[in-house]
């Protein structure tokens, strides 16, 4: 269902921005030697309690109708455990939820990582009241987006402004 | 390219800040649930955003939504204008998208074909 591992990204990130983030925080690692990726997703939302935290990791519950929560936490978690890696979910209910992923960069099922580039746009310009902090880290190489310092510097002008957008797409573009 | 750019941006972007927030002419909202965003829903916000850029839109407003429970036709997307019914449209591809800036967002003139309900 998620051919990219990038979809994956984009659809926790809607997970936290359903559950009412203020601050999230995205970081990447690929570490070619040691064949490994990890994925950490963290956000200030609203949490779950140690029912619900197992519960969304269901694909049988969370593909009911009317949960806010779908089903992109089992296909993550699938993703995961497919490709001999591993996947935690730690939340508190009030403080936040934090997922942590990782995958074998050289098993055969994992997806391609896709367009990050069109995610990490997609994802601070679609929610311009959330700050995001991105952080890639390729094989030593790092790339740092954080959305604060990008609305220090626009001192009141939106992130979603059509000339904003134009930048940050062309900003990625060059440095990511 | 650095971020200090955004400085010069500033300044020219300010004084049309002012007329987007007293209200957005037209509001995009964007299907993104896990169903939406198998289907491609992340292409066609980009394709909106995009088409924003280019075009320069100010008075247009693209915010997302979660699971919208209609998974067999998305990408969806919803436009919302003032005094107008919603025209939700449905099967959405990148291209599709850029058809409904043009035509529906710019020119007034709804993508009928693209249409699954008005309300």
């Amino acid at each position: 269902m998620m051919d990219e591992i990038s979809s994956h990204i984009m659809d926790i990130v809607a997970n936290s921005v359903s559950a009412k983030a203020k601050n999230i925080i995205v970081v990447i690692t690929k570490d070619t030697k040691k064949s490994l990726l990890t994925l950490r997703i963290r956000d200030d939302g609203v949490g779950m309690d140690e029912d619900m935290a197992e519960k969304v990791q269901d694909p049988f519950f969370s593909t009911k109708i009317g949960k806010k929560v779908g089903l992109g936490i089992p296909l993550l978690k699938g993703t995961a455990e497919t490709t001999e890696g591993s996947f935690r979910l730690t939340s508190k209910l009030g403080e936040g939820t934090e997922i942590f992923v990782s995958f074998n960069v050289n098993h055969p099922d994992l997806p391609p990582m896709g367009r990050l580039k069109d995610t990490v746009f997609v994802i601070v310009a679609g929610n311009p009241e959330i700050d995001f902090q991105f952080q890639i880290i390729n094989d030593g190489k790092e790339f740092v987006l954080d959305t604060t310092e990008i609305r220090a510097l626009l001192d009141g002008v939106p992130i979603n402004h059509p000339e904003v957008l134009t930048f940050l797409s062309k900003y990625l573009d060059e440095n990511m | 390219m650095n971020l200090e750019e955004l400085k010069k941006i500033r300044e020219s972007a300010q004084k049309d800040v002012e007329l987007r927030q007293k209200q957005a002419r037209i509001k995009v909202v964007v299907g993104m649930g896990t169903s939406g965003i198998a289907a491609g829903a992340r292409e066609v916000l980009k394709a909106f955003l995009d088409e924003i850029a280019t075009r320069n839109l100010t008075d247009v407003m693209i915010t997302q939504t979660g699971e919208k429970g209609l998974a067999s036709h998305e990408p969806m997307v919803e436009v919302h204008e003032e005094g107008k019914s919603v025209v939700i449209y449905g099967n959405l591809d990148s291209d599709k998208a850029r058809k409904i800036v043009a035509n529906h967002i710019v020119n007034d003139k709804p993508v009928t074909e693209f249409v699954i309900e008005v309300k």
